[in-house]
C-alpha cells in the first residue's frame, strides 16, 4: 500500500471523508499485523522528526504517538507546555515556529483550546497532526474506536449500525469527531445525555437525541460512554453525580437490558462506578482495552500516511 | 486670502442631497455655499469634490483608542489619524483604557492628548470605579469635563440596581447619556463566538443571543423607571432590535447603534478559528444579520459605531479562546455602509449619513459636528467619492493594529477629504498629519 496523503495535515474528521477513513482503517490494519510481530519496528519513517506539542496533560494519547513514532523509527521531540517557555508568555505561533525550526517534520498538537491546530498549520510548513483541541475534535481517537469497531463486529460495513453515545457530549471533542466518523459510515447515532449536557444546537449533526437511556438501549448495536467531568456539577449542569449515575450510567442492571452483542466503549479514563459500572467496563462486552491498543497502530497509520513514501514495509 | 474651496461636490446633509457646488471655508466655518463661487475664494486651496458627496464629518459613537495603557495596540494619534481617513471629524473614545477612563485626571489627559489630533476625541466617561460594577464613578466631575457618554462598555454593567442608580443620578446631569454594553455576563462570560450551530460544530464555547436581549429588555425597563435616556451599544440580535423598535413606539427615550461587522458578516466567519473574527458581542446568525438591516432601514437603529477595536498582531495569535475580542473598523465603516447598504438600495445616501453623522452627533452630544453644511457652521465635513473601488489590505491601514476581518475584501466608496474645523486633514485619500 503506497501512502496517498489527501492532505499535509490530519485536523478534522469531516476533511478525511469516507475514503480517507476507510484508507487510513486499511493501513491501520497493517500495522496492528506489524505490532503482533515479535519486533514491532519499522524503518518506515526513518530521519524523520515527530514532535509532540502538548499544552494540556494527556499521558496516554502523547505515549500512543510517541511510541507510533518510535515504532516507525522516527526521532520524537516532546514538548509539554508546564514549565516551559509558554508559561514565559511565548505565544502559540512562536512555539510552533521554534519547534519547527528544530527540524520537525510532523507536529502533534493537542490544546484546551478549539481550533489550536488548526493555527499551528497555518503557520508552519510541518505536517500538523491534530490530537485533541478543546471540545472540538480527536481525530486519531475516532479512527481508533472505528478500527475496534470493524474487529469486534468483524465487518467493515457500519450501514444502519445502531449506535447510542451516552453523556457529555457538549463539552466532548471525542464525540464531535466520533459522531463525524460514524456517520460518515452510514452509522445511525443517537446522543443521550441531559439536555445540558447535549450540544446548544445540532444542526449539521447526523444523529438524533434523547434524554432517554432505557429507551433506546434495548435497541442499540454499540453504546459510547463519555466520561463525566465532575466540574460540570459545580458548574450547574446536573444536579449531582448520584442522579447522573442513576439516570444515565451503565449499570449492571441497565446492562441486562442490552442485546446479548452490543459493544461497551468508553475513551478513557473511566471513572468507574460513575458513567459505567466497573463489571461492565470489565465484561465481556467491553472492547475498551482493545481500543487503547488500537490507538498505536492507528496513529502510526496517521504519521505513515501523512510522512511516510513508497510501500509499507 | 486663505481657507479651502471645495469644488463641485453635492451636498448631502439632513436637509437632502442637492446640486454640485461649491463649499468655501475659513477660519474654521463655512462661509459661502453656492454653485461656482468665485470673488471672495481667491487663495483658497481648492480640494476637488468633482462627483463626490460633501456631507458633514462623520462621528463615531463608539471607538477605543487604546490609550492610556494598550499603546501597542493604538494610541490616540494614529486611532484619530484612522479616523480622518475614515471621515471622522469626532470619536468618542471608549473608557476601557489601563487605568480606565473612570475619574477625571485620567479623562482630562486624554481630552489634552487629543486636543491636537485630526479629528475630535471626546471621552466616554466610565458608570462604575474601575469599571467594576459596584460603586458609581464620579460622573459629576467626568461631566464637568465634558463627559456626556457613560459606560462600562467592554463589560456590561450585571447589576441591575447600579444601572438603576446610574440612570437616576445621571438625570442630574444636562445631556447625559447612559450606554450599556448589553450582554447578561452570567449568560456571556466563558463564550467566544455566537452560540449556535457554528460554536456546537466547532466546539468553541458560545454566547447566546439571549445575553444580549435579557440585559436589553432589564435596561429599558430600568429607562422607563428613571426616565434618563439610555443608549445601547452594538445591538448585534434581532431580539435586541424588536424590544428596542417596541419601546420606541411607547415613547421610551432610548437609542441604539450597530456597528458594521454585524450587518456584514456572520458566524460562520468562525469556521477556520481566525481569531480576528473574535468580537463582543459576537458576529451572529445571518437572520440576525437581516434583522440588523431590517432595523436600520425602519429607523429602529439611531447609529452606526465602528466599535473600532485595535489589538496588536501577537495578541490575535493565539488560540481563538484566549485572544481578545475585538476588529478594527475606522477605515472600513463608511465603505461597507455604502457598499452593504446603500448600493442594494437598504438605505438611501441621506439615512446612511444620517447614521453616521448627525444622528450620532446628536446623541453624543456634539452640536458642532453632524452639519448641516451651511453658512455660519462649523467646518467638519468629509468629502466622499462614492464610485471609488478599493481593497482592503491590512498593511496599508493607518491604524497600529492590523486586525480588520475584511482584508481582501473589495468595497465601493472612499474617503477623498476630510475637513476638520476648517483644517484639510486628509487631503485625496492621504493623511495630512
Amino acid at each position: 500500500m503506497s501512502s496517498a496523503a489527501a492532505g499535509r495535515h490530519l485536523l478534522s474528521i469531516a476533511e478525511l471523508g469516507r475514503d480517507g477513513i476507510d484508507e487510513l482503517l486499511g493501513l491501520s490494519e497493517t500495522f496492528v499485523e506489524v505490532n503482533r510481530r515479535e519486533i514491532p519496528k519499522l524503518p518506515a519513517l526513518r530521519g524523520k522528526t515527530v514532535a509532540t506539542l502538548f499544552f494540556e496533560d494527556s499521558t496516554r494519547t502523547r505515549l500512543s504517538f510517541e511510541t507510533a513514532a518510535k515504532r516507525l523509527s522516527a526521532d520524537t521531540m516532546t514538548f509539554n507546555a508546564e514549565g516551559s517557555s509558554v508559561s514565559k508568555g511565548e505565544s502559540l505561533r512562536d512555539t510552533a515556529q521554534t519547534i519547527e525550526a528544530m527540524g520537525a517534520d510532523a507536529i502533534v498538537v493537542r490544546h484546551r483550546a478549539a481550533g489550536a491546530p488548526h493555527q499551528v498549520a497555518r503557520w508552519v510548513d510541518a505536517t500538523v497532526i491534530n490530537a485533541g483541541d478543546g471540545r472540538h475534535e480527536h481525530p486519531t481517537q475516532a479512527l481508533l474506536d472505528l478500527l475496534t469497531l470493524r474487529h469486534r463486529l468483524g465487518t467493515r460495513s457500519f450501514d444502519g449500525l445502531a449506535v447510542t453515545v451516552v453523556g457529555d457530549v457538549r463539552h466532548s471533542r471525542v464525540a464531535r469527531s466520533g459522531v463525524a466518523a460514524l456517520a460518515l459510515l452510514g452509522a445511525r447515532v443517537t446522543l443521550v445525555a441531559p439536555p445540558t449536557l447535549l450540544p446548544e444546537s445540532l444542526d449539521g449533526w447526523s444523529c438524533v437525541t434523547t434524554s432517554d437511556l432505557d429507551d433506546v438501549l434495548p435497541e442499540t448495536d454499540v453504546v459510547y460512554l463519555l466520561r463525566l467531568q465532575r466540574e460540570r456539577q459545580a458548574a450547574g449542569l446536573f444536579p449531582s453525580v448520584r442522579e447522573y449515575t442513576t439516570r444515565y450510567g451503565l449499570t449492571v442492571e441497565r446492562a441486562a437490558n442490552m442485546k446479548p452483542d452490543t459493544v461497551v466503549m468508553h475513551p478513557g479514563p473511566m471513572n468507574r462506578g460513575i458513567e459505567i459500572a466497573a463489571e461492565v467496563a470489565d465484561g465481556p462486552a467491553s472492547v475498551i482495552t482493545e481500543q487503547v491498543t488500537n490507538g498505536v497502530a492507528v496513529r502510526m497509520a496517521v504519521l505513515w500516511w501523512l510522512l511516510g513514501s513508497g510501500t509499507v514495509p | 486670502m486663505s481657507g479651502l474651496l471645495v469644488r463641485g461636490g453635492r451636498v448631502v446633509d439632513q436637509s437632502g442631497a442637492g446640486g454640485p457646488v461649491d463649499v468655501l471655508v475659513r477660519d474654521g466655518h463655512i462661509l459661502e455655499v453656492g454653485a461656482r463661487l468665485t470673488g471672495p475664494t481667491a487663495g483658497a486651496t481648492v480640494l476637488d469634490a468633482d462627483g463626490c458627496v460633501v456631507a458633514p464629518g462623520l462621528v463615531d459613537l463608539h471607538t477605543h483608542l487604546r490609550e492610556p495603557g494598550n499603546e501597542d495596540a493604538e494610541t490616540i494619534e494614529t486611532g484619530t489619524r484612522a479616523a480622518a481617513l475614515g471621515g471622522y471629524t469626532a470619536v468618542v473614545a471608549m473608557p476601557n483604557t489601563d487605568p480606565p477612563l473612570d475619574e477625571a485626571a485620567v479623562v482630562a489627559s486624554v481630552l489634552a492628548r487629543g486636543a491636537t489630533a485630526p479629528c475630535e476625541v471626546v471621552v466616554a466617561g466610565a458608570i462604575t470605579k474601575g469599571r467594576a460594577g459596584v460603586e458609581l464613578a464620579p460622573m459629576g466631575e467626568l461631566h464637568a469635563l465634558g463627559v456626556r457618554l457613560f459606560t462600562d462598555d467592554g463589560g456590561c454593567v450585571e447589576s441591575a440596581a447600579v444601572m438603576r442608580h446610574a440612570l437616576e443620578y445621571a438625570r442630574s446631569l444636562p445631556g447625559a447619556v447612559v450606554a450599556q454594553h448589553a450582554e447578561d455576563p452570567t449568560l456571556a462570560t466563558g463564550g467566544h463566538m455566537h452560540e449556535g450551530a457554528w460554536s456546537s460544530r466547532l466546539g468553541i464555547p458560545g454566547r447566546p443571543a439571549a445575553a444580549e436581549a435579557v440585559i436589553v429588555a432589564r435596561d429599558l425597563m430600568l429607562a422607563e423607571l428613571t426616565g434618563t435616556p439610555l443608549h445601547l451599544l452594538h445591538l448585534s440580535t434581532a431580539s435586541a432590535l424588536d424590544l428596542v423598535r417596541a419601546a420606541k413606539a411607547r415613547g421610551l427615550a432610548v437609542t441604539c447603534e450597530v456597528a458594521p461587522h454585524h450587518f456584514t458578516l456572520t458566524d460562520a466567519a468562525c469556521e477556520g478559528f481566525d481569531p480576528v473574527f473574535k468580537v463582543h458581542p459576537p458576529l451572529r446568525t445571518a437572520a440576525d444579520v437581516e434583522a440588523v438591516r431590517r432595523a436600520l432601514a425602519d429607523g429602529t437603529v439611531d447609529a452606526i459605531a465602528t466599535d473600532h477595536a485595535p489589538h496588536a498582531p501577537e495578541a490575535k495569535e493565539r488560540p481563538f479562546e484566549d485572544a481578545p475580542p475585538g476588529m478594527l473598523g475606522l477605515e472600513t465603516a463608511l465603505a461597507l455602509t455604502l457598499t452593504e447598504l446603500v448600493e442594494p438600495g437598504v438605505l438611501t445616501i441621506v439615512e446612511a449619513l444620517a447614521l453616521l453623522s448627525w444622528r450620532p452627533a446628536r446623541i453624543a452630544g456634539l452640536g458642532d459636528h453632524g452639519g448641516p453644511v451651511a453658512v455660519g457652521r462649523p467646518a467638519n465635513l468629509c468629502v466622499i467619492d462614492p464610485a471609488r473601488r478599493w481593497e482592503v489590505d491590512p498593511t496599508r491601514l493607518a491604524s497600529r493594529a492590523r486586525n480588520t476581518p475584511y482584508a481582501g475584501r473589495k468595497l465601493t466608496g472612499r474617503v477623498r477629504h476630510t475637513v476638520r474645523a476648517g483644517e484639510a486633514v486628509v487631503v485625496d485619500g492621504s493623511a495630512q498629519r
